[in-house]
Formats: structure tokens, sequence, C-alpha cells
């Protein structure tokens, strides 16, 4: 018994726009909104959406025998949703076969598994939410950007509770090892990974239209026929790609599509199956421990980070652009969360690459810069536009352990004084239910909120105390025991403008 | 080998390449090379080629003892050569203005009557030819190619000429004529022609009607630098960074486009400065043009720089920028690698051809070019990037590589 499991793989990043050093710290938009455009819409209608309904057909032709497993990023549902919204109905039809499985990623398609593992974590929880969002589905595989992968990302990976990752079969993590079955991380024993394989993968998404290629042209039953011969024991097949494999890097003409729908059948004959990674990961045992000490991925011909990491300017860019990751944490404004995302795409950094040769011209196939120097010139202009953003949310010069209490404070007060405010409001009602007559139902009273005040203020505890005269700070004691009236007054507010409530807060202690 | 310059008497470009090309077709062994020049000074190397001085060569019979020839030209070239010339002077020459030796003086500079110097540097070429047994002759540039044509008519071998300018990167388009017309003479009697660049290349082939199949491009290289120049320090208490523009200040050179962006630059960062080093029929256009853009604080023209100077700017340099209009090869980028400093170079120059790891804009793109210095001023990993793949790869950028594909060139005209 043998299976083949497909996966693909959909990303686009948000293009940056020649933004000048004139434009920093005047202009704070980034992206190159035509681009973007035209090539989500060129290659959904060129690949995504036919591929999409060859699947579909597959699927209800094959009753149910064909499975594939899709990873999505971020960046790419968000231009999908915005240019080709029919994409994602499509792709909801598809979910809704229950032949389709949704793996996990890094909402972005970031390098944070490598450079801040915090970051790391909120970026996949944020992505399966969306998955979620969309398709109905919790994704419990896990797939690194370009299947980056090492024991630290395993160690990562397994503590958000996935049950597998998958990653690429590098030689030089292999050696004589096969691919072709489950293994488990060597540092978190309990994670399986699924590793590409990279030689009959890359007949169909690389080498399928290629004429000078001796096994050209590939036919379905010859393909199903290399598998089938693989020996017993080596059960199953990844076949891992991107998308755009159907229709834009093998072009329709090339046939690529009839392919595909002429598998399952030939497949069906020699008995090989079709799974889905979850299923792969219930089904079958790992065969025994796999160390990567060193990060790995599918990218270039080393399999490792150097098309992201390999020079200068991408260290420096990376670098760069994390140095502000604690900041952006504590920053609420949603335009600089977003940005903060798509600037996080590793593709940004993949333009920066000086590789040369064959490696090279991929780079620079997909890039929409002129030269490397010209990708880092633009995207440093545009990171540091957005750090003064950031920077200019707090002052720079507190640190951020301390930033960190100040604003814990100003959270729990925030909080604090929803909940007085439940209170005042409780009490109001309570109040109209007398109807006595006695007190006028004004809306502003600072009768009621005397008693429950107080009592309030021990629970929060945090250990703001060393912070020295800063404003938000100071409002503490103010609000233990000073006034619980005004306290109480100005809760009716609202708490939306909290940090006015502790400016004010500040000098009624002065004085 | 006919050439009008060689090291270290120099007085542009071509005597760097010439001696560079020389020097490198020496390293791959088997040659015997001549190279005949006007004017000897003595102190040109001769390790690797014989150096026969047109001002040395007579044209007229005289007879002179071994003595006195080795006291007036000794310093320059063995006596036994003159002799040996002057064994082969093939008419009588006395009718021209000739010294005691029987020789022509030659200036080696671009004089006022530099048509007659190339007209009587092809008529000692004529002596040499019959003297000097020689399988292939090489012409540098529109001087010599009357010479390699007199000595080719001579002695029946091989013509091969290397255009290391056209006179339409000279004089942007207003071709004079008589340079013209000699510079199509040559290479139509050439049997081959070697070109420093394809964009040299495709305007010999385009305004000079030559067919494609008889150019071949061989891009320069670069001599490596002697420590002493490596060693050179920078400048102490630099406070600000320093964009360096360095050659002639002439049209050829996009000057203006330097200007026009440093005054960009500057409107937003204020810890730079910018240096106009060389001369030329521009620069008071140029300083007129900085005072009117207001940025005469922070731009300064140094005048012509020679030898040591060059090397010392550039060690004080953080970036060096080249917007040539059109430059055939342009040599100077690299020298501004060798010392480490990170080069914004004109994709209408020969040079950006061969170099990956410069920044390349158009020359009138003045937005890209200010984006460039801004870049590698401002980000210190743009700046090591660009320094050490620069200084890796020019570093592979060698004359022996060059002298090779000249070598093969000539083995395909012998047959």
């Amino acid at each position: 018994m043998k299976a083949i499991c497909f996966y693909f793989q959909i990303h686009q990043p948000f293009r940056l726009k020649n933004y000048r050093f004139f434009d920093i710290g005047n202009d704070h938009y980034y992206y190159d909104d035509f681009a973007n455009d035209e090539i989500i819409t060129r290659i959904a209608q060129r690949s995504y959406l036919p591929a999409n309904e060859m699947l579909l057909d597959m699927i209800k032709q094959y009753g149910n025998k064909f499975k594939v497993a899709f990873s999505i990023s971020g960046t790419a549902l968000e231009q999908l949703e915005i240019y080709v919204p029919e994409f994602i109905d499509s792709m909801k039809e598809l979910a809704e076969t229950g032949c389709v499985e949704f793996l996990s990623e890094t909402y972005a398609h970031s390098l944070a598994s490598l450079e801040d593992p915090e970051e790391f974590i909120m970026q996949v929880k944020e992505h399966d939410k969306k998955i979620y969002q969309l398709f109905g589905q919790h994704p419990k595989v896990f797939r690194n950007t370009e299947l980056i992968y090492s024991d630290d990302i395993s160690a990562l990976v397994a503590s958000m509770g996935f049950k597998g990752a998958i990653t690429d079969g590098a030689k030089h993590i292999l050696g004589w090892k096969s691919p072709n079955y489950i293994y488990a991380s060597a540092l978190a024993p309990k994670l399986k990974l699924m590793l590409k394989n990279s030689k009959l993968s890359d007949d169909i998404s690389f080498r399928f239209s290629n004429h000078e290629w001796e096994s050209y042209p590939l036919t379905a039953d010859k393909y199903i026929d290399w598998i089938a011969q693989l020996p017993d024991d080596e059960q199953i097949i990844n076949l891992f790609m991107n998308y755009e494999t159907f229709g834009e890097l093998q072009p329709r003409e090339s046939g690529i599509f009839d392919f595909m729908k002429a598998l399952p059948r030939f497949a069906a004959k020699k008995g090989i199956e079709f799974w889905t990674p979850s299923e792969v990961l219930a089904k079958l045992k790992p065969v025994s421990q796999l160390a990567v000490p060193f990060p790995i991925s599918w990218a270039d011909e080393a399999r490792d980070t150097s098309a992201w990491l390999g020079n200068t300017l991408q260290t420096e860019a990376v670098k760069k652009l994390y140095s502000i990751a604690e900041r952006v944490h504590l920053c609420q404004d949603r335009r600089i969360k977003q940005d903060w995302y798509y600037l996080q795409a590793s593709d940004h950094f993949f333009y920066m690459s000086t590789k040369h040769s064959s490696d090279g011209s991929v780079h620079s196939h997909y890039s929409p810069y002129e030269s490397p120097y010209a990708a880092f010139t633009n995207y440093m202009n545009v990171l540091s536009d957005f750090m003064t953003r950031v920077r200019e949310q707090f002052p720079e010069n507190i640190e951020n352990e301390e930033l960190n209490s100040l604003l814990l404070t100003i959270r729990n007060q925030e909080n604090e004084i929803e909940q007085l405010n439940r209170e005042v409001e409780m009490m109001r009602r309570n109040i109209v239910k007398d109807t006595t007559g006695d007190f006028p139902v004004n809306p502003d009273d600072e009768k009621p909120a005397e008693v429950p005040a107080p009592k309030k203020a021990p629970a929060k505890k945090p250990a703001t105390k060393k912070a020295p005269d800063k404003k938000p700070a100071t409002k503490k004691p103010v609000a233990k025991k000073a006034e619980p009236k005004k306290q109480a007054a100005k809760a009716s507010e609202k708490p939306a403008a909290k940090k006015a409530a502790a400016k004010k807060a500040a000098p009624k202690k002065k004085a | 080998m006919f050439g009008w310059e060689f090291p270290p008497h120099i007085l542009g470009g071509l005597g760097t390449a010439s001696y560079g090309l020389t020097k490198g077709m020496a390293q791959n062994g088997d040659m015997d090379i001549t190279f005949v020049i006007p004017k000897p000074w003595g102190d040109e190397p001769k390790d690797f080629a014989k150096i026969i001085g047109a001002n040395c060569t007579p044209v007229a019979w005289r007879d002179v003892n071994w003595d006195y020839v080795e006291s007036r030209i000794g310093n320059v070239m063995n006596p036994q050569t003159y002799y040996d010339l002057r064994d082969h002077i093939y008419s009588d020459f006395n009718y021209m203005h000739t010294n005691d030796l029987g020789c022509i003086e030659f200036s080696g500079r671009y004089p006022e009557n530099l048509l007659e110097e190339i007209n009587n540097y092809s008529i000692v070429a004529g002596v040499i030819a019959r003297t000097v047994n020689c399988d292939i002759i090489h012409s540098h540039d529109w001087l010599t190619y009357p010479a390699g044509i007199h000595a080719k008519q001579v002695t029946g071998k091989p013509l091969v000429i290397h255009v290391h300018a056209t006179d339409f990167d000279r004089s942007r388009g207003n071709v004079n004529p008589t340079v013209f017309n000699i510079e199509r003479d040559g290479m139509m009697h050439a049997d081959h022609i070697i070109t420093v660049s394809n964009l040299t290349r495709q305007t010999v082939i385009d305004k000079y009607g030559i067919p494609a199949y008889k150019v071949t491009t061989v891009h320069n290289a670069v001599e490596p630098l002697n420590d002493e120049l490596l060693n050179l320090q920078a400048p102490p208490g630099k406070k600000s960074k320093v964009v360096t523009f360095l050659g002639r200040i002439t049209m050829q050179k996009g000057p203006e486009y330097f200007v026009e962006a440093a005054a960009q630059v500057l409107s937003k960062v204020h810890n730079v400065q910018f240096v106009m080093a060389g001369s030329g029929d521009m620069m008071e256009k140029m300083i007129r043009l900085v005072a009117r853009r207001g940025i005469s604080d922070r731009f300064h023209f140094t005048g012509f720089l020679k030898g040591k100077q060059v090397y010392e700017m550039l060690k004080a340099s953080d970036v060096y920028i080249m917007p040539s209009v059109s430059e055939p090869f342009g040599i100077s980028p690299l020298e501004a690698m060798q010392m480490g400093v990170p080069s914004i170079i004109s994709k209408q120059s020969g040079c950006a051809e061969i170099l990956e790891n410069v920044i390349k804009v158009d020359y009138w793109d003045t937005n890209a070019i200010a984006d460039a210095i801004y870049s590698i001023i401002k980000y210190p990993a743009m700046f090591k990037q660009l320094q050490e793949q620069g200084l890796e790869e020019v570093n592979q950028i060698v004359w022996k590589k060059a002298g090779a594909k000249v070598i093969d060139i000539y083995h395909s005209l012998i047959g």
C-alpha cells in the first residue's frame, strides 16, 4: 500500500512601491497596488482558478478518493479577498468537499521562526484564526515559510500542539535515507515530519514541459509507474509544490491539467491512494528521528536559508526589522500591525539575494527590482519610515520592560474603569427601579460609586511601583484611595481616553 | 604592438590599458612582444616586452659609432637595435626633419600637429616592420592605425586593431571627419577588431559599418594595487560621509547629473560632502550650478589630481560615482572598488557590462542616483556588502584573462 500526499503552496507578498528617501516621514503608504492587483489577478486567472476547478472536478469524479492539502499565507488570502474574491468562494467550495486540508503557517510568510519565536507563535495563531474564519478548519499540521525547518523550530511547533510538520527532504540532512517515510523531530520526538520528495515533485513543477529532459514527455501512467516501482516499504510520496505550477510555471498548453486529471485513474490501478497530511500522520509511524541542527528550506541549490539571509544586505534588513518587534507588539495601532505583517514577508529579502548562476536567475525572475541593491534601498527606506512611526508611538528613552509595566498598568486601569462603569450602570438601573422620586434620574451623578470603588483597588497588583514619576504611574495611588468619587464620575465617560485620564489625574495629585 | 602611451608617462586611460593588456598577454607565456611608442622616457618596465621608441628609430642613414648611440639612447633601448633598424631604412627620408641619429622627433603627447606626428609614426613603422620579425600586428587606438596598416602592407601579417574609444564617445556625436576617416580606414584594413566593451563594439558595427563577425569584445581589467596604496590611511577626524566624482569635468562624464543628485540628497541629509575632483571645460559651469542650487558649503572642487592623490581621495571617500553619458569602458570604478569604495556607475558605461556589485543607473536618472547615494551612506549593510563583494569581484578581473582572449583571437588569425 502506497499513498501520495499532495500539498500546494499559495503565497503572494504585498510588493512595495518605489519609495524614495524623500518619502520617509511623509508618506506612510508603502504598497504598489497596481502591481499587486495585476500579478495576483493574472496568476489567479491563469493558474489558481482553473486549478481549483480541476481539483473540484477530480474530487467529484473519484468520489472523494482524491485529496490534497493547501497552505495559503495570510498576505495571499488578503490579496485574494481584495482582488479575486471569486477564488475565495471557489476555495470554500473545495473545503466543503472534505477532501481538502488546510495547513498552518506564519501569517506573513515570514522568517519569524528564525528570528523571533514570540512573533512566530503570534503569527501562526493569527494565520490559523484566519483559516478558521474563511474555511472553518483548525489546521493540525504545520508548514513553515518555504519549508524552513530546524530542531529549534520543531520544539516551538510542538509546543503549539501541532502533530506534524512538513519540510524539505534536503540531501545533506537525509544522507542515504529516503524521504518516503515519516520521521520524528530529534528535539521534540512527538512531532512527526513529512519530507518533500524533491525529485518527483520537481518532475511536475519544473521539468514537466522541458523538452530537453530525458523523460519528456511525462505521462500519468509513466509517473505512477515510477512511484509503484519504489520499494514496498516506502509508503508515502510527498509531492509538495507551488500552486502556480498549474497554468503558470507549466502553461496550460503543456497539458499539465490533463496530466493531473489522469493521475487518480492510473493510481487506482496500482492501488495507490491519496492522503491528506493529517491522514498520513494518523496512519504511519515514524521510522527514526531526524536531527536538523541548522535550518533547512526548499529554496535554491543549497536548501538552506541563504536565499533570504545569504548576504550582508539581507541579514541587516532582517535584523533591523526584528529589532523593533517588541515595540510593535506593544502598539495597538491597526495600520502599524498591518504594515508589520506585510514588511515581514520573506520575499522582500529574497529579492536582495546576490547569488549568481541558476539560483540567481530564479531570484531575479521573481524580483520586481532591477538589482538586489535597488531592492535593499527601497526596503530600507520603507523600513526607516515604519520604524519612525513605531517609535513615535512611545518615547524612545523608556526601556521596553518599563514600558511594558506602564502599559500593563494602563490596561489594568482600563479594565477597572470598565468594571466600575458596569457597576455604575447597574446601580443606576436599581435607582430607576426605585422610582420613589427621591432621586432625580439625571445621567451624571456622583452619588452611586462611593462604596465599591476602593474594594476593587487592591485587586490590581502589578509591579509598577518602581516606575519613577512618569504620568501613568502616578495615577495609581490617586486611583487607589484619594478620590473614588471623581474616579467614578470619569468612568462614565467611557474608558476610551485612557491616557487622557492619566494626564488629568496627575496634576490633581500635585495640587 | 603599436601604442601611443605607456606607463609611467601616461595622459589618459589608453596607456594603462595598453600596459595591462601587454603584461597580461606575457603572463600567458610563449609570447615575444615588441611595443612601439612614440617617445620612451627610459623608465618604462621592460621585463615583459621589448620597447622600441619611434624617436630612436632611424629613417635616414647616419654614420654613428656605438658609444655615441649608447650615450644618446642607451637608457631607452639597446644600441644593437638601433643598428638593426638602420639596416632596414627603406627610403631616403632626409628631406624630413631628422636629428643627428637620423630619427624623427616625437612629442609623445597630443600636440597641435597631431596628424603630422601620426603620419611620421607610420613612416617609422615601416622601418620597424622590416626589422622585427613578427606574426601579428596589434595597433592601439586610432593614432596608431596608420602605422599598423603600413606594417601590414610591408609584412603581409594580419593586423588587429584595438578600439579603446571612438570619436563618437569623445565628441558626443560631433565627429571630426579626419579622425573618423582614420578610424574607419584602420577598421577596414584590420583582420580583426577588438573593442573594450559591447557598447563600443556596437558603435563600431553601426557607425563605421564593420561586419559584426570581425569585431570581438575583450573587456579591460585592472592591475592589482601595491601595498603602499592599499595601506593608505583615511584622513583622521572625518566627520561626514564623502561622495566623490573623479574624472575630467566634460560633457562626456555627466558632471551635471552628479550635482543635481547631490542637491537632492542634501535636502534630506546634512552630514555629507560631495567632491568633484578633476578639471575640464565644464568646471566653471559646474561651480555656477552648485552655487545656484545653494549647496556650495557641502560641495567641493579639488582640481586635477594625479598619481597617489587619486588614491588618497578614494581612500577618504564613501561613495564613488561615475555618471558618464558615454564611456567606452571606464576603468576608474574598478580602481575605486579596489580601494574598497562602493561605486555608482551609469548603465551607459562599458564597465557596467561586467560589474555586478555596483549600483547601475541611467545617467539622466538623478532620482535614482540620489536614492543610491542615500542608501549607501545611510545603511551600513549596503556599504559593507558593496565594499566586500566589490573587492572580491574586482580581484577576479585580471589582465591575464583578457590577455588570453586576445591570444585566442591571434591564433584564429594565424590559423
